[in-house]
């Protein structure tokens, strides 16, 4: 399905970036998730500012992706997803994850994680039940996605820490948005 | 053999955080709190001697009656007694390094705040299983 030329895993751009130790990675990332859990309180407030900063990294992430990664132009949704699974996690995250359970007209699939460097070492307590501990996760593809111009949704509909056996996210594709030009032809 | 343990963990700031029984021995309604109070006395030795070496296992550091109260100091200061029948120095040496091992587990949990207890059920399961395996 991928171009030729296009990578098919992210396993040799992997190999080729530069790496940090896991354990600094994951208790910097739990640092960050009991700051704000400190600091707003609420879990819900915190599912929605991981979101947040989700998205402020997709956003700038997705030039670093497309710079790297040398895949080519997608030609719909479900190449989208095959190139964020095998490719776009492989390479920030070192893990490649699955892609599966489309619907008939192939705007909705699943994104399944096996393996999340993030959650080593975490389990919730009662007091946090509620949070979505990868939250982050979902507002990175929906950044990044979005400066792509394709709108979507992205929610968590398994999650290993609330006893599920995998990750799973769903995205759901809302609506391509044309490509605007910030100028007229006749200017 | 019916065999009489309990296991408490015990924060640097003194509270304990983690408490169970893990014997065999049919319980007698007031040993909870008898084995807690055994505990709870010993610890002023363990203050003591914790800095006279540098050997993580204390191993028989207070007696009463039969019952032997064995402790291992983490680095942190963390401390796990337990007290049992005096036998099996070997098992209480491997189940203390696992326990460490769990216990560490729990501290990189960035959820969890040190010093505070410990809730976690898989936790509890698992050191059940090894004083089951050890003592």
């Amino acid at each position: 399905m991928a171009p030729p030329g296009a990578p098919r895993s992210g396993d040799a751009i992997f190999a080729s970036v530069e790496r940090v130790n896991a354990e600094l990675f994951t208790l910097t990332y739990g640092a960050i998730v009991r700051q704000l859990l400190t600091d707003l309180e609420e879990v819900e407030e915190v599912n929605k500012q991981l979101d947040q900063m989700g998205y402020n990294i997709g956003i700038r992430l997705v030039d670093e992706f497309l710079a790297k990664s040398n895949v080519t132009r997608c030609v719909d949704f479900r190449e989208t997803a095959e190139v964020i699974a095998k490719v776009g996690f492989k390479m920030f995250l070192g893990v490649s994850a699955s892609v599966t359970n489309w619907d008939a007209d192939g705007t909705c699939c699943s994104i399944i994680l096996e393996d999340n460097p993030l959650v080593d070492f975490v389990e919730l307590p009662d007091t946090c039940q509620g949070l979505y501990y990868c939250n982050i996760l979902s507002g990175v593809i929906r950044g990044a996605l979005e400066m792509v111009s394709m709108k979507t949704e992205v929610t968590w509909a398994r999650d290993m820490l609330r006893g599920d056996d995998a990750f799973e996210l769903q995205v759901k594709l809302l609506k391509q948005v044309p490509e605007e030009y910030p100028y007229k032809d006749d200017e | 053999m019916a065999t009489t343990a309990c296991f408490i963990i015990v924060s640097r700031n003194d509270i304990p955080i983690y408490e169970a029984e893990v014997g065999s021995a049919a319980k007698r309604e007031d040993a909870a709190q008898l084995h807690q109070f055994i505990l709870h006395a010993a610890l002023d030795i363990v203050q003591d001697l914790a800095w006279t070496t540098s050997a993580m296992f204390l191993k028989g550091i207070d007696k009463f009656n039969d019952l032997v109260v064995s402790v291992y100091v983490t680095a942190g200061h963390t401390r796990f007694m337990l007290l049992h029948n005096p036998h099996n120095d070997d098992g209480i040496k491997s189940f203390f390094q696992e326990v460490h091992e769990l216990y560490v587990k729990i501290l990189l949990n960035p959820l969890y705040l040190p010093g505070s207890r410990i809730t976690s059920s898989h936790f509890d399961t698992k050191v059940r299983a090894l004083a089951r395996k050890y003592l």
